[in-house]
Order: structure tokens, then sequence, then C-alpha cells
């Protein structure tokens, strides 16, 4: 079994944990087609699950490639998607924490559009082109995904008693895997240099905006869940690849 | 007076001009449409439960977003249809009621499970195959709304097509076990896809009336015989072959001769007793009902807006 454990270079291990959030949001996005609440909803839902999907593929082929410079050894974007355990995955935990009703869902989608928007906006400006390009490719489609949840986010929030207790709750479940976005690993930190603190000041009010309009409040957390970027995950993740992973486990080395 | 309308209405239809939503029309071709049109349209929105089966275990990234897309086009479906239905004066919300009080119905293939990922690609090239027999002749149909959404949705269909047929191209060209696969996938969808259109033309009672209006432009038979010839075909550059031990190329009449047809099987899925039909269902009312919270804050939400300005 391939593991992507021994890389050292930051460069590469970004790239890895830029993909795997990526991916991973998009496949918990992707489990809500065809059982959305609207139809133009589920296709909006889906949307933003093709372009999370498609950024990490953008990620992985880079990582592929310099991969292949560094060591030789040959991979792609399915083999780094499809072929590596949980410890190898470096996305952050609230990606791959189960979608639960609609509400929840647009609140995770919110966060991490709002640490992505912030995060590809400073890389748009990194020296390296390939990891610029990508990034600012990207920015365009999360700023609709930024847009899209948000409006999603003050509707339920502002909407009836009900929807807004149903949003306090999620809020209440998820915000302990929100630090984790702006506690920024060595790799990060080597790429983003001082920019790691734009990043922090701007998610933070990005989405202090948002909540506000919305009339929620972020509750005071004494703990913060974190590991993901280092590859300590929680129980969903293994689910969550043994799924993804089968067709690729049971038939090694077939074409698709 | 009612004759002459009428008679102005057939006319109409016998030159070719299309009926438009605020043209005058017979009740029993507004019913009629509105029947089919709705069906058409919760076949689209169930026919994404069996291929979003898949979609977390497709075997690449790249097979995961062509059938992310191919699906999100099938709600897109579903979309243009609701919209063409209630321009004959019934609301989606209604037309879901009807669907999830099982009193609507969609096409009986989506009652049968997606069982392998060569599903995926028996689904795209036979059931979206059956599918644009069906419907291409539907975008000269004579209601207006119908026919143009049907141009959108013949285009993407093709599209389904051409997809799935090369997803099993490659399975064909793989391991022992993916030209297994295929050949399964095949076997299982072929019968269930030659009922995708209808009942023998003798014991179809809309046909008759259907033809007359334009609403349908050839028989279940005919459209079924011009499938079954095509695939036959195509079936050959798979290098697979279809599960009928009648089929055979007729010289005389130009045409495939098939085996007959298990029409109990039909009668069985389309009384609800197919393999997944409480499943499709259920999800369907699930997906509704879990959504009521949802829709009922978006409208709250959107009151209170409009009252602030
Ligand atoms: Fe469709
Ligand atoms: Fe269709
Ligand atoms: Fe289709």
């Amino acid at each position: 079994m391939m593991t992507t454990q021994e890389i050292e270079n930051p460069l590469i291990k970004f790239l890895l944990h830029l993909g795997d959030n990526a991916l991973i949001m998009g496949h918990r996005n992707s489990e809500w087609c065809g059982h959305g609440p609207i139809l133009e909803q589920d296709i909006a839902l889906t949307n933003i699950a093709l372009d999370q999907i498609g950024q990490a593929r953008n990620f992985y082929q880079y990582a592929a490639k310099l991969i292949l410079e560094s060591s030789g050894e040959q991979l792609t974007e399915d083999s780094l998607a499809y072929l590596r355990d949980s410890w190898d995955f470096k996305n952050c935990l609230l990606v791959e924490l189960p979608n639960g009703h609609w509400g929840r869902t647009v609140l995770k989608q919110l966060i991490v559009s709002a640490y992505q928007f912030c995060v590809y906006q400073e890389l748009e400006k990194n020296a390296d082109k390939q990891l610029a390009a990508i990034a600012s490719k990207s920015l365009k489609e999360i700023t609709y995904h930024f847009r899209w949840s948000s409006e999603w986010v003050i509707r339920l929030g502002d909407g009836t008693s009900e929807s807004t207790q149903k949003m306090k709750d999620a809020l209440d479940a998820i915000w302990p895997y929100t630090n984790e976005w702006t506690n920024f690993s060595d790799y990060e930190l080597n790429i983003l240099g001082d920019s790691h603190l734009t990043i922090r000041e701007n998610f933070e009010e990005k989405l202090g905006a948002v909540l506000s309009e919305a009339g929620l409040t972020a509750p005071t957390i004494a703990f913060s869940q974190d590991g993901g970027k280092k590859g300590n995950h929680t129980e969903h993740l293994g689910y969550i690849l043994a799924e993804m992973q089968f067709l690729q486990r049971a038939y090694p080395n077939a074409a698709w | 007076m009612g004759t002459n309308l009428e008679e102005q209405f057939q006319q109409k239809i016998d030159q070719e001009i299309k009926i438009e939503p605020k043209d005058w029309m017979p009740q029993k071709y507004r019913h009629t449409l509105i029947r089919q049109i709705s069906q058409h349209a919760h076949s689209e929105v169930v026919g994404m439960l069996p291929e979003g089966n898949w979609i977390s275990r497709a075997p690449s990234l790249k097979r995961k977003v062509i059938l992310l897309a191919k699906i999100q086009d099938e709600a897109g479906h579903g979309l243009y249809l609701y919209s063409a239905a209630e321009t004959l004066g019934i609301s989606r919300d209604e037309m879901y009621h009807q669907l999830h009080a099982g009193k609507a119905k969609y096409s009986s293939i989506f009652n049968y499970p997606t069982l392998t990922w060569a599903d995926m690609g028996a689904v795209g090239w036979l059931v979206d195959g059956a599918a644009i027999m069906n419907q291409v002749p539907l975008c000269r149909t004579s209601y207006g709304p119908y026919a143009r959404a049907m141009v959108r949705v013949c285009k993407e269909e093709s599209f389904h097509q051409r997809q799935g047929f090369e997803s099993l191209l490659v399975l064909s060209k793989g391991t022992d076990e993916q030209k297994r696969m295929c050949q399964d996938a095949i076997n299982r969808w072929w019968w269930p896809c030659l009922m995708m259109f209808g009942p023998p033309d003798d014991e179809s009672t809309n046909t008759i009336q259907s033809m007359q209006w334009k609403i349908k432009r050839f028989s279940n038979d005919e459209l079924r015989q011009k499938f079954v010839n095509m695939i036959a075909e195509q079936v050959k550059i798979l290098g697979m072959t279809l599960p009928d031990p009648d089929l055979k190329w007729n010289e005389e009449k130009k045409q495939y001769d098939f085996g007959a047809i298990n029409w109990e099987e039909f009668k069985q899925v389309i009384q609800g007793n197919g393999p997944c039909n409480k499943e499709r269902l259920d999800a369907r009312r699930k997906a509704w009902d879990e959504g009521a919270w949802v829709r009922e804050a978006a409208l709250a939400y959107s009151e209170k807006k409009s009252k602030q300005s």
C-alpha cells in the first residue's frame, strides 16, 4: 500500500492538505445529490460538490507531479485519492463530519468556504505559479460557494423559530471544529509565511459577519478539536474512505 | 360552439401549429399532457436515485465527476418538465403530492437496483438510450412548452448515452472481472429497458387519441423496434451479447426479430412490486418530509424581507 508519510516537502504536504479538504468536502456534499429539500438547491449543492472535487483533482495532479520530480514515484490523482489510508489524509476534521440536516450542512459549507476563500486569496499571489493559478481559478468558484452558503445560513438563522433553534444547535455541535482551520501547521506556515495572519483575520471577520446577520452567536468553547492536518482523524473518515475506495481496493490495477 | 373550437384545435394540430398555454384546448388533451409530462418529470427525479447509489463509490475522480454531472442534468430535466407541466395549471407541489401518495407514475425502469459499477454504464447506454428513442419525437410534440423542454433534454440525454457506452467500452477492454461485470449489467438491464416503451400497441389504450393530437408520433412497438435495431448493432462493438436467444436479423423486414417480453413482470413493477419501488418512493418522501422545515424557513424569511422593503 502506498503512503505519503515520509514526504517532507512542505509544498507537497500543503497541496495534499488543500486537495484532501476539497475531496472530502465534495464527497459529503455529493451525498445530498437526489435527496435535497428543494430541487433547485439539490442542483446548487451538487455544483459545489463538483467544484470541490475538481479543485481536489487540480491539487492532486500538481502534488503527483512534484512527487515524481522529487522521488521518482509515479502517482496520479487517483492513487492519491484512492490508495492512501486515513493517516495520510491531511484535511481538517470538519469536512469529514456527517452532513446532518440541511442547516448543519450549509453551516459546514459556510465555514469551509470562508476559509477556502481567505486562503486562496493569498495563494493567488504566491510565487509558485502553478499553485497561484489553481488558487485563482478556485477562488471564482469559492466566491459563489460562500455567497450561497451565507444566504442559506442567514435564511435559516432568521427564518422560523424552529429553524433558528436548529441552527443554534448545529453551530454548537460544529463550532469546536472551526479553530483547526487557522491553527496553522508547519507546512502551511512554510508556504503562507506572514500571510497566515491575514488569513486568520479575514476568516474570522468573514464568518463573524454572516453569523451576526443570521442572528447566531458562536458559542464560547473551552477546547478545539484538531489533528486532521497531521493525519489524526475522526472515526468518520475511515468509513468515507472504505466506501470511496472500494472498487480500487477490490480490483487492484484495473482501469476504469 | 364546443365542436367548432375542437375543430379549430384539430386543424391547428394538423397544420403543425404548436398549442400554447393560453390557447383553448380540450380538457382531455390538457389532462393527458399533465399526466404525461408530470410522469416524465417524476421519472427524471426518481431516476437520480439508482445512479446516485454509486456516486460515493465511483472508481476514479474523473468517473465521479461525470456521474455527478449526469445526475445533476437529470435534476435539470425534472425542473424543465415540472415547469412545462405548470403551464397547464398544476403546481409542482401538487405533482409532488401525487407522487408521494403513490398516485402518479414514473418510469418503471427506476425500480430496478444498481448492483455493480457497470450498471452506471448500462443505465447511460440503455436507459438513456431508450429515453432518447421515446423523446426525440417529443421535440415535435404538439404542445409548445413540452416540445421546447424536450429539445434541451434530448441534447443532454444523447450525451449521457455516449458517456455510458464509453464507460462500458472501457470495462469491455478491461480485466476478466470487468468484462463479466459489463455483460452482467447488460443482461439485467436489457429486458426492463424494452419495457420502457410501454405495453404492445394492441393493448395500449392511450395511443390512438395521442397520435391524433400529435402528443405521440410513433407507437410503442415502432419505437421499441428502432431501439432493438440500434442496440443490437452497438452491442457488437462492446464484444458483448444481448440476453435474447431469439434475437436475429430479419433480412426480409430489414430489422431485428426479438423474443417475447415478460409483460407479467412489467405489470408487477407498475403495480408497485418491483425490486426497489418501496425504496425509491420512501427516499423521495423522506427528502420531502425532512425538507419541510427548510422550505418553511425559506418562505418565512423571504416574507420578512419583502415586508421590510
Ligand atoms: Fe433526463
Ligand atoms: Fe428523460
Ligand atoms: Fe439522462
